[in-house]
């Protein structure tokens, strides 16, 4: 009977041990969404997008074409992004972020961070 | 306007953004036919690269120039994989010209990606021009990243500001401008006060009868601002033009012939040595066209210019790299 409560104990430990290992071990992974924007036929898509604070913002270059991903108040701006390249930015502080293509500055899109 | 029937010219100009969509259709070069435009006291006439005598008649003149654009180098997507090998046509293409040219103008894009790499290999492949003298403009591709430092320090000698120069050529006024730095959110092609106020005071004192050429990456008119093509304050720099008998403008950027004749200014656009553009608005984007690989030489090529005094004409004649 001892040595069956034993055991019982021991996994219950190891049950709470798995659930509070996404907690430990990577802290951000739900603090902090991620969202994808798409870069193609020379527009972003989606052209404006809401996001909370914090979240990481990644944009994708899927044009032959390379294009930058610039905010009119230099809050962010990207290298030079070839076919396929990515551009990662966290959104932290709230407000409105308008952005545009350097290179095709007709290409704009807007963050709105709440 | 007094036209011939026989040629094509833009004949309506009606409209607030200048383009007469009629017209300019009719007066592209397109799809492996090369078009020859001659500037007659003002009047643009073209006329078809099937009329051999026609094209001998043009070849003879006191000043011929070339114009090649968008080279791309670096380029490698399925549009072209190989921008090496039609750079190299279109040399092979200028090295056979009847008359040599006496310079090369390449209106930008030289690079793909603006590395020096990129801009060795354009740089090597026209030691085989007839010519070793070549001027420059920068595209945005030649650009990238450093702010036009690394341009200026391979092709920006004796140049001003971004790299706007303007030089003679037997009484011919050439005026390189620079159109994309410092570009706005929203808007298309630059030239900025600065460069506006230079270019007001390196034309004032020349004399009304000088022809002029004014050679830039982006159009120097609104082509279709949808895609940027065009120039914000190109407006403001053909005010100081206005006055001129002759003023040829020399584009590249989209990647296709188009020509327009407002007043004395005619406006030509060149096709780039490495991919096709869409006709406007007749893709989803401008983005590089790709085409049967045996259509593509003919969407690609060089521009021939001849001045002739004597009738103070302009002759541009596109020819494709087939």
């Amino acid at each position: 009977m001892k040595r069956t409560i034993w055991i019982y104990c021991v996994a219950i430990s190891m049950v709470l041990a798995l659930a509070a290992l996404p907690l430990v071990e990577d802290p951000l992974a739900a603090g902090s969404p991620a969202v994808d924007i798409k870069i193609d036929n020379f527009s972003f898509t989606p052209p404006t997008l809401t996001v909370k604070a914090g979240t990481q913002i990644t944009w994708t270059n899927g044009d032959d074409i390379p294009h930058t991903v610039v905010s009119d108040d230099q809050s962010f701006k990207s290298k030079v992004l070839d076919t396929d390249e990515k551009f990662t930015f966290t959104a932290s502080k709230p407000g409105t972020y308008s952005y545009f293509c350097s290179i095709h500055p007709k290409m704009t899109g807007k963050v709105v961070v709440e | 306007m007094p036209l011939q029937k026989d040629h094509d010219a833009i004949l309506f100009n009606r409209h607030s953004d200048g383009i007469d969509r009629r017209g300019f259709l009719k007066c592209m070069a397109w799809a492996g036919t090369g078009a020859l435009c001659v500037l007659q006291g003002g009047v643009l006439k073209s006329y078809s690269l099937d009329n051999p005598g026609h094209i001998a008649k043009a070849a003879r003149g006191e000043l011929s120039f070339v114009q090649i654009s968008d080279s791309h180098m670096g380029f490698n997507k399925p549009a072209n994989t190989d921008v090496v090998a039609t750079l190299k046509a279109a040399l092979a293409k200028i090295n056979a010209l009847p008359v040599p040219p006496e310079f090369i103008l390449h209106t930008g894009d030289i690079s793909h990606l603006s590395k020096p790499s990129e801009f060795d290999t354009v740089d090597q492949i026209l030691q085989s021009a007839p010519t070793k003298d070549v001027f420059f403009v920068p595209g945005e591709h030649d650009v990238l990243e450093d702010n036009g430092k690394q341009y200026l320090e391979r092709y920006g000698k004796n140049t001003k500001g971004a790299g706007w120069y303007s030089f003679d050529k037997k009484g011919v006024h050439f005026v390189g401008l620079v159109n994309v730095m410092n570009l706005k959110a929203g808007g298309m092609g630059s030239l900025g006060a600065e460069q506006l106020e230079w270019l007001e005071d390196d034309v004032k004192h020349l004399s009304k009868s000088t022809p002029v050429v004014v050679f830039a990456h982006m159009p120097l008119w609104n082509i279709y601002p949808e895609w940027g093509w065009g120039t914000d304050d190109s407006a403001q720099a053909l005010s100081y033009l206005k006055r001129f008998g002759s003023v040829t403008v020399l584009n590249g950027h989209i990647h296709q012939t188009m020509q327009k004749l407002e007043g004395n200014v005619t406006f030509h656009t060149a096709t780039s040595t490495a991919f096709p553009q869409p006709h406007p608005g007749e893709a989803a984007s401008p983005g590089p066209m790709k085409v049967p690989a045996e259509q593509l030489r003919g969407l690609l090529g060089v521009t021939d210019v001849n001045y002739s005094r004597k009738r103070h004409a302009l002759a541009l004649i596109d020819s494709t790299l087939e």
